[in-house]
Order: structure tokens, then sequence, then C-alpha cells
């Protein structure tokens, strides 16, 4: 026998939940570590409050990781403790702009606003719960599919609620939140978990007509024109979304995610062609005729034209930020508008600098890595495409976001996810993670051994054949 | 607090942050550097259009056909497939005769049929490729009796 001189490796299952407690060992120190830090700087004492916030969040970070022990072991090792990371640095800012807004305000003999770093863990408690449901209730991700097209129905209602006269809000310049019992919400989030689950039931079934139909033009496979209707209904409703909800992040987010999962499961370029120019044709269409979606424009060509802009003073404390970065609690990110939302990434840069941002950056690239290593390895295309849509979503969601506040493109009001204030997001974003730890479970999961094949039982089978 | 102190206070948070990265960067480092590749493998890349076997190849001498494909090795050791008239498709998805739990296989990683009476292994254009007694199989290739297959981590023997 010539077998060849590569040497095998074994493969031992293993689950990796002893790695996963690690690297949340690590991310909670990294997040009391900015909470301490913030206090030392700016109250030049270790805050009395640190005994809470780091059994509050190393408590809920414990509870997710004994429900994956308990219900979905063999899940990624890497998601939970980057979540977790992301979310405790996020309330360690809030926290910090909360400290800084108070000082402002007392320099100015005002009663400081109510400090906003409570609700955000607060409701991080509310997406941990949320993450349990997914992880209990979910057993197995391909039972969504049969939801197909009740998540397609929901998603859109989610993403016209904002319209409703009533319902919905105008927030800067946006309309994407509505309010209800007193509270704020942001519909278009768990919108976006419903597309996904929908494009990726739709595309299961509809893929090999919209694979294999088609004729060649230019060296590129073209979809025949009768194929075109989902994009085009796609196209125009987040076109919709763009006009009637002047929301750019939230427009591109939605019609990207239909693109990029067309283009997955069809494997054919020409989607993303077609795509991108009707892409580009509205969106320039909208810029011509819609004066909202010009202003975002200006101001986004031009940004030192506006006094006290957010964009503008981000812009400046990044640059302020360098390399290293003013260090925790030393910078003033707190003089531009929105810095717990809209702009914490901007908040971040000032005083973490470059260096902390590439980090932060990284852990995103690493949950988005994740994702689509998720989506490999799942064994049904359903599953597949549900991660792949999961992990995109968070990537152009981060783009977007990022994106606007380095001024790479016109600023939206999308939230940066696990660190902006904001609770819709927040949970919607823990459900995410709960969706992809349930998949990747799956995929990780060694196959029900089959019993070993004897030699008799090989020879009967051969003698039935 | 001194200018210092401050200032090592911020450089010890950057590297506290940094070194999460890097943990997580070691427990996925396989996923970015991939499995150990035969030196063989990467010389032999060669455009795989050939579908059907070539006629003309040469059949050596024929012991019998092989009456099964069995794993080797691994935890799946002994799982396997008889060999009767129908092609035989192993790959990690499901609708694979043999299904293997190997991250390194592709979902339909490779193909055995019989035609002309032989069996062949054709790769079904697979990520990582398929290999026959170390040869990477490029075209549909006769599989005969103590042959073995490998595909990602998992060996295959060909048995009668």
């Amino acid at each position: 026998m010539s077998i060849a001189s590569t040497s095998v490796i074994q493969i031992i299952p293993r689950t990796r939940r002893g790695v996963e407690l690690l690297l949340l060992v690590i991310a909670i120190a990294v997040s009391v570590g900015a909470y301490v830090n913030i206090g030392i700087t700016v109250q030049n004492a270790v805050p009395a409050s640190t005994g809470y916030y780091a059994a509050g969040i190393g408590l809920l970070a414990l509870i997710a990781h004994l429900a994956l022990r308990y219900r979905a072991p063999y899940a990624d090792p890497v998601l939970l403790p980057c979540a977790v990371l992301l979310n405790g640095l996020g309330v360690a800012m809030i926290h910090r702009i909360d400290l800084g807004l108070a000082i402002v305000a007392e320099a100015k003999g005002k009663v400081p606003k109510a400090p906003a770093a409570p609700q955000q863990i607060t409701w991080t408690a509310v997406g941990i719960v949320l993450f349990l449901v997914v992880i209990l209730v979910i057993r197995d991700h391909r039972r969504l599919q049969a939801l197909t097209y009740t998540a397609g129905l929901v998603g859109l209602l989610l993403l016209v609620l904002p319209l409703i006269p009533g319902l919905g809000v105008n927030l800067n310049g946006a309309r994407i939140w509505i309010r209800l019992a007193g509270m704020s919400f942001q519909p278009g989030e768990f919108a976006k978990i419903c597309l996904v689950v929908f494009f990726a039931g739709y595309l299961v079934v509809k893929r090999d007509v919209l694979t294999l139909a088609g004729h060649r033009f230019l060296g590129l496979d073209l979809p025949r024109a009768r194929d075109l209707g989902p994009i085009g209904i796609a196209w125009a409703v987040s076109l919709g979304v763009l006009v009637f909800e002047s929301d750019l992040g939230s427009s591109l987010l939605f019609f990207g995610l239909f693109l990029f999962l067309l283009y997955v499961s069809t494997e054919r370029a020409g989607w993303l062609i077609i795509g991108g120019l009707l892409f580009v044709g509205g969106a320039y269409f909208a810029y011509m005729t819609f004066g909202h979606v010009h202003r975002r424009v200006t101001d986004w060509l031009n940004p030192w034209a506006i006094d006290g802009g957010q964009v503008k003073l981000g812009l400046m404390g990044q640059a302020w930020g360098g390399i290293l970065g003013r260090g925790l609690g030393q910078g003033h990110p707190e003089a531009t508008l929105y810095a717990n939302s809209d702009m914490i990434i901007s908040s971040f840069a000032e005083e973490l600098g470059l260096t902390g941002l590439i980090a932060i950056l990284l852990v995103y690239t690493l949950i988005i890595e994740r994702g689509l290593r998720t989506a490999l390895g799942c064994r049904d295309i359903f599953g597949k495409l549900i991660a792949t849509g999961l992990a995109m979503s968070f990537a152009l969601q981060v783009f977007v976001i990022v994106g606007g506040v380095t001024g790479l493109i016109p600023l939206t009001g999308l939230a940066t996810p696990f660190m902006a204030l904001g609770g819709t997001s927040l949970v919607a974003n823990w459900a995410i993670i709960a969706l992809l730890l349930r998949i990747s479970d799956q995929a990780r999961r060694p196959q029900t051994p089959a019993a070993p094949v004897s030699d008799e039982t090989i020879a009967m089978a051969v003698q039935k054949a | 607090m001194s200018e210092l102190t401050l200032t090592l206070i911020k450089l010890g948070f950057l590297a506290l942050l940094w070194m999460f990265v890097l943990a997580v960067l070691s427990v996925i480092r396989s996923d970015l550097f991939g499995a150990k590749v035969d030196s063989r493998a990467a010389a032999a890349v060669v455009p795989q259009n050939s579908r059907t076997p070539k006629p003309s190849k040469p059949v050596k001498k024929r012991k019998g056909l092989p009456g099964s494909v069995t794993i080797a090795d691994g935890p799946q050791a002994g799982v396997g497939a008889s060999l009767g008239d129908e092609p035989v498709i192993i790959g990690r998805g499901s609708d694979c005769q043999i299904r293997l739990d190997d991250d390194y296989s592709s979902t339909r990683h490779a193909r055995l049929f019989l035609s002309e009476g032989q069996w062949w292994v054709e790769d079904l254009g697979s990520t990582n490729g398929t290999y026959l007694d170390g040869q990477r199989v490029t075209r549909p290739v006769p599989a005969e009796i103590g042959g073995s297959i490998r595909i990602g981590r998992t060996t295959l023997n060909i048995a009668k």
C-alpha cells in the first residue's frame, strides 16, 4: 500500500468552551480596566461603583456563557467575548461622557442631565435575556425556514412603522424612530434580522432559477428580465426608505444585504454590477430631487462650513487623539453632539487614538469573520445564507457609521453595533450574536457518527445491490 | 496624578486592549493560515475541466473491482459506503453518501463513479483538493483496491 507521506491530523471535535471563558475574562478585564481608568483620570480615584459595574457585566457574561455550555456546546468560542468586550467598552465610554457632560453643566451652573450609562446597562441585561431566549428556544435554525414569508412581512412592516403618523417621530432629520409608551425604538434594527431570514429562505428556493437562466453579455452572466422582479422590489423599497425616512444608512444596509445574499447564493457577479448601478442611479436621483438628502451630501463634502457640526467636531477630536490618543478621560469627546451614540467611534478615536480604534475595528472584523466562517462550515444552504446575511449586516452597519464618522461617506444615523447608546440596537445585536452562535453550534457539532461498518455489513449491502 | 502615571495608564490600557485582540487571533489562527498543505499540491494546480474520463487512459492490471470505500482513521473511522453501481459522493453536505465531519472538505467534495468497467475518482471542484495515493486528482483517475483517498484531513481506503 502506498499511502502518501502526508500525515493525517486527527479531528477531535472540541467544544472550546474553556477558551471562551478565558477570552471572556480578558474582555471583562478590558471593560473594567476602562471604567477604572476613567474614574482615576476624571475623578482622581477608583470609582466606588467599580464593584457593581464589574459584577454586573461579569454576571451577564457568565449567564450567557453557561447558556452556551448547556444548549450550544459547540458554538464558536470567539463571538461572545468579542460582543461582551464591545458592549463593556461602550458602557464605559457612555459613562465617561456622562461625567464630561456633568462637568460642563456644573461649570455653566446648570443641573446635569440624568446619566445614560445605567440605562445602557439595563438595556444590556434586556439584550442578554433575548440572547438566552434565542439560544434556548431556537434549537435548530432550519425551523426558521418555515417562517420565510412571515419574516418578510414582519420585516417590511417594521421598516415602514416609523412612517405611520403619530407613531413615528422625526429625530435628527431621520424618521427611523417610533415612540411607544414613552420610550423610543428603532424598529429597523429588528427589521434587519427578519429580512435576513426572509432573503435566505427566498433565495434557497429561487437560486437555481436565478443562476441557470440568463444570457451572457460582455463576459458577464446577466439574469433574465423577468427574474429582475425581486431585486427591483428591494431597490424600490430601499429607495423609499431613503426618500420618506431620509435615512441613507438603512437604505444602504437593506439594499446591500439583499445584493450580497443574491450574489452569494447565485455566484454571479452580474447581480453586483446591476445592483451597484441601480443604487448609484437611485442615490443620485434622490440627491438631485430631495432637499434633505442634498443637505446630507453637502454637509459631508464640506463639514467645516457648519458651526459646531458634529462631523467637524468629531474629525477634530480624532485628529487631536492622534496615534496613541489622549488617554481615557483626558480628551473632550463630550464637546461633540451625540458623542455617546452616533459619534461614539470618534470619542474612542479621541481618547484611545488610532491604536485603540484599530483594535476596536479589528474586534468588529473578527465578529464578521466568525460569521462568514460559520457560513462556510454550515451544512445547509439556508443556514449558510442566514449566517452570511447576519455577518454582512454587521459589516455594512459598521462601514456606514464608521465611514460617516470619519468622513468617507455622508453621515447617517445607523447605530454603532454594541457600543452606541440605544436600547433597540443593542438588544437586536445580542439577538444576532445568539443566532450566529446557534448556527455555528450546528456547523461545528460532530455529526452523529454512523455505526461503524464492518466487512460483513458491506458484503451484505453489496449482495443486496 | 502625575503626567507619567497617566501616560503609563494610557499605554497599559492600549496594551490590554490589544492583548484581547491577539488572544482571539491565536484562538482562530488555524482559520487564517489554513491546514498544512502538501508541497506537491501547490505545484500541481492544473485547471480542471475534463468532467468525463478519457477513454484513451490505459487500464492497468485489474484485480477485480473495488467493493467499498471506508474512512481510515479519526473519530469517523469505519464509516463508509459500498460501491455498487451508483456513484458515491463524498463531502460535508447532507446529500452525500459519505458525510465527512471535516472542516477542510467541501460540501460536495469528490465523487466515485463506475464507468467502462472501472471505478473512477473525480474531484468536484473542491477548495482543498482530493488526493489519490498522494497525487492531486485533477481529472477523473481510476480507483483501485488498496488505494487511499485523502480529502481535507480525512483518509479513505478503497477495499475489496
